[in-house]
């Protein structure tokens, strides 16, 4: 057996290091770091409450706008308010710029460059690819930075900028929309879709969203050239890597739900395996295990009565994230979990045959991004500017409260308590501190150390490609994790 | 010609994604035509693992020039002095101590965002991780490097900050100093680039109207003016965030919330609620720096008496309750 530290590694949000053991050219075993603490929880302990929405956006330069609707849930459970129906539909238009752009930027900044790498410089789709997806240098990154920056317009309008708006309140959004603004958005929306329609996927965003089994897919791609879009080039190479025998981990998947509209989610919450179907989540059985945390030892809690107290050294420790469990066990959550959860036949149908793996995690990807984009050009046509987009709380003095939403990579939830109109409590699980955990007292792996067991090993290679491969694609965003 | 290096320390990424967004021309295209080299970057680049460790040994032992050396987040010196609160993944070596090394190498070196420059979000609170920026701790000359640090090129750390940073304001800077124009005496006091720091963000702000008038908003999202009960520091701040908007059309104010002067160390600690503007026997605190008070309150008072009834009704709405009125022609 050898050992080898991998790192740092980049096109991942934050600072990541992994350790290997690794025999006969495959992975047998791996232990997964966040490097840096900063202590949110412990900054946020003693400030106004509604502060809070200066500083949890500020957590993450990239899933910044999720930690905002996080907290500003929390915020309007503790205070028993409800957002206005405007508020709501700017909530999910600014949410879902931020986690489409992820999408988009995941797929050809971070996911796409390792398969133009050197070591597959034998392939016969190399050389294609290589001019496409190349780092910093390809076609497709000087093609998409333009139509991501345009698409983030929809920020510039509806939330001052991003990253880091004060724009999501609990009752609502601060940027009412005049007559004029509302039809430039639905012109900002158009734009990008062409650009799906036209780069992405090369085919109607309906025709993609209609695709609805494997055999289905299977046509759409036999019937072009492979690398006539984007998708057709993934599906492809991910057909000739082999990625749907890459990266299984728990096949236990979770989702909190998003975009409520007056009660009603356009993505459902819950729990799925392939065994079980979906299951009710119920977010009382979440706890976190600090047992190889770098954290002072104490029993495992619900985050409600978590407690955040980083220690320096500890026997056993080998991260700075806790590790979060629902019942105990291991979940994986995302775009991937989301749709499991949401019933959609094309995901089932795959993950039923070959699990979580690279290839459905990233299928997934591309389609939330084909399907919910006419979801967002609905919400701007239902915005009517003559109504309230906020509701004003009055002062919170004490009070509980909890915000569970779905960001990019998945499940995110603040619980917080407050007390004399101060925050006295602020717990924080992030979608990657669930996929990226440590093992827990039990030695239970996370998503990702299971996900990795297998993976194999080229002879001398000191960052195996697999390895990166696994890694993004989960599409961690480390600064998240830890907090 | 001219080589980049961008490390991400302890911060969030923010100002990355930030500058992914820049346009006309995107970011590669602006790096490119300054001639501007990547030798990496945390989101972009290629390489990763034991390439980019033997990357960073080389410029430590000389063997690789380095020009521009760009660190966004703070610099995490805890606990105790340890640095320990950030080791670079798969180098097993606090953060602070590769920026250390490879300032002393580098030709101009750059804080990226107001962490980087002065500490921001990340030392709020008690700092119970020692988070400090590159060259200053807050308000104070120091940070990690010491006050006497120069680059190789006689200049003190540059101090793009902004929370978070604008992406031309970036890359502005980078153009200035490939071109071989950057001079100390185009910082301020607190090391800002004067490109964008000159302005204020007052200037530009689509609610000066509401300001002549003193004519109030009174909850977020309302129209008017966001100093007198929302905390807007907007009249204070250092940015050209008004002139020159973010992602298309906008800025904070233009989102319906306050300036909470994000390019401004210590920005992250105010001692009163972000978005509540303290006040001594109902008159502001903080007012514009560079007036009189008294003359402020005076006028203010004055302008306050003046003001149109579409102005004073509108400030206290989300929605245009008064158009502007249209002048009778004489006939």
């Amino acid at each position: 057996m050898s050992r080898i530290v991998v790192g740092p590694f980049n096109r991942v949000e934050g600072d990541l290091d992994i350790t290997l053991d690794s025999s006969a050219g495959q992975v047998t075993g791996a232990r997964v770091n966040a490097t840096l603490y900063r202590g949110f929880e412990q900054i946020l302990l003693g400030k106004p409450a509604l502060d809070a929405l200066v500083y949890t956006p500020r957590i993450c330069g990239i899933c910044s706008v999720s930690q905002s609707v996080a907290g500003a849930l929390a915020l309007s459970d503790a205070l028993g308010i409800e957002p206005t129906r405007n508020g709501e539909l700017c909530r999910n238009l600014i949410l879902a710029n931020e986690s489409l752009t992820d999408l988009l930027t995941h797929f050809y900044l971070f996911f796409m460059p390792d398969l133009a790498r050197d070591v597959y410089q034998r392939e016969p789709w190399y050389d294609r690819v290589a001019t496409r997806f190349r780092a910093v240098k390809g076609d497709a990154t000087r093609e998409m930075l333009p139509a991501r920056a345009e698409f983030l317009h929809l920020m510039g309008l509806l939330a001052g900028k991003w990253p880091h708006t004060l724009s999501i309140q609990p009752g609502g959004t601060t940027r009412p929309v005049q007559r004029q603004e509302r039809l430039r958005l639905l012109a900002i929306l158009s734009g990008f879709r062409r650009f799906l329609e036209r780069v992405c996927f090369g085919d109607d965003l309906e025709r993609i969203a209609a695709l609805r089994t494997p055999d289905q897919l299977q046509n759409w791609r036999a019937q072009r050239p492979w690398h006539s879009s984007d998708l057709s080039t993934f599906l492809h190479l991910s057909e000739q890597l082999g990625f749907d025998q890459l990266g299984r981990a728990t096949d236990r998947f979770m989702s909190f739900g998003n975009y409520a509209v007056q009660g009603e989610m356009l993505v459902p919450s819950g729990v799925w395996t392939p065994a079980e179907g979906r299951l009710v989540l119920d977010a009382g059985q979440i706890s976190e295990d600090v047992s190889h945390a770098w954290m002072r030892e104490a029993p495992v809690l619900h985050p409600a009565r978590g407690e955040t107290d980083p220690v320096a050294e500890k026997e056993g420790a080998y991260s700075w994230c806790k590790a979060p469990r629902l019942n105990g066990q291991v979940v994986e959550t995302g775009a991937l979990a989301r749709a499991l959860v949401a019933g959609d036949p094309l995901m089932t149908a795959l993950v039923s045959e070959q699990g979580g793996t690279v290839h459905t995690r990233m299928l997934a990807r591309l389609f939330e991004l084909a399907r919910t984009i006419p979801k967002l050009q609905q919400w701007v046509l239902q915005i009517e500017p003559d109504e309230p987009f906020c509701n004003h709380p009055t002062r919170l003095e004490d009070g509980e409260g909890v915000g569970l939403m779905e960001a990019a990579r998945g499940s995110l939830g603040h619980w917080v308590s407050v007390k004399r109109g101060r925050i006295s409590r602020y717990q924080i699980i992030a979608p990657t501190t669930w996929n990226f955990s440590p093992r827990d007292a039990r030695e239970q792996p996370g998503a990702l150390e299971q996900a990795l067991v297998g993976a194999p090993i080229r002879e001398g290679e000191a960052d195996p490609v697999s390895v990166q491969h696994i890694v993004r694609s989960f599409d961690p965003c480390m600064v998240c994790t830890v907090h | 010609m001219a080589n980049m290096l961008w490390l991400q320390s302890g911060g969030c990424g923010g100002c990355s994604m930030s500058l992914l967004g820049a346009e006309g021309p995107d970011l590669i295209t602006t790096l490119e035509s300054a001639g501007i080299e990547l030798l990496w970057h945390p989101s972009l680049s290629e390489q990763t693992g034991a390439e980019v460790r033997q990357m960073l040994e080389h410029i430590i032992d000389g063997e690789r020039a380095l020009d521009l050396l760009c660190i966004e987040g703070s610099l995490m010196r805890g606990p105790n002095g340890t640095g320990r609160f950030h080791l670079f993944g798969g180098t097993g070596i606090p953060m602070i101590d590769w920026v250390g090394k490879l300032a002393q190498r580098a030709r101009y070196t750059l804080a990226i965002g107001s962490c980087a420059a002065y500490g921001g979000i990340t030392s709020a609170g008690d700092n119970h991780t020692d988070a400090t920026g590159l060259q200053f701790e807050g308000e104070l000359r120091g940070g990690l490097l010491g006050s006497e640090y120069r680059s190789a090129d006689a200049m003190p750390v540059i101090n793009v900050s902004g929370c978070p940073v604008h992406p031309n304001w970036v890359t502005e800077t980078l153009i200035e100093l490939a071109l071989g124009e950057g001079r100390a005496d185009q910082l301020d006091t607190l090391g800002r680039p004067r490109l964008f720091a000159d302005q204020l963000v007052h200037h530009g702000c689509t609610r000066n109207e509401y300001y002549e008038y003193k004519a109030s908003a009174e909850q977020l999202g309302h129209q008017g003016c966001m100093m007198e009960h929302l905390g807007c520091l907007g009249t204070q701040a250092h940015g050209d965030c008004n002139t020159r908007p973010w992602n298309g059309e906008g800025s904070c104010t233009r989102g319906g919330y306050p300036c909470i002067n994000c390019t401004a160390p210590e920005f992250e600690e105010p001692r009163h609620a972000f978005m509540e503007t303290p006040k001594i026997a109902g008159i502001p605190v903080g007012l514009p720096t560079d007036m009189p008070k008294a003359w402020f309150v005076a006028l203010a008072s004055l302008s306050k008496a003046a003001t149109p009834e579409r102005l004073k009704e509108n400030a206290r709405s989300e929605h245009l309750i008064y158009p502007p009125t249209l002048h009778k022609r004489k006939n």
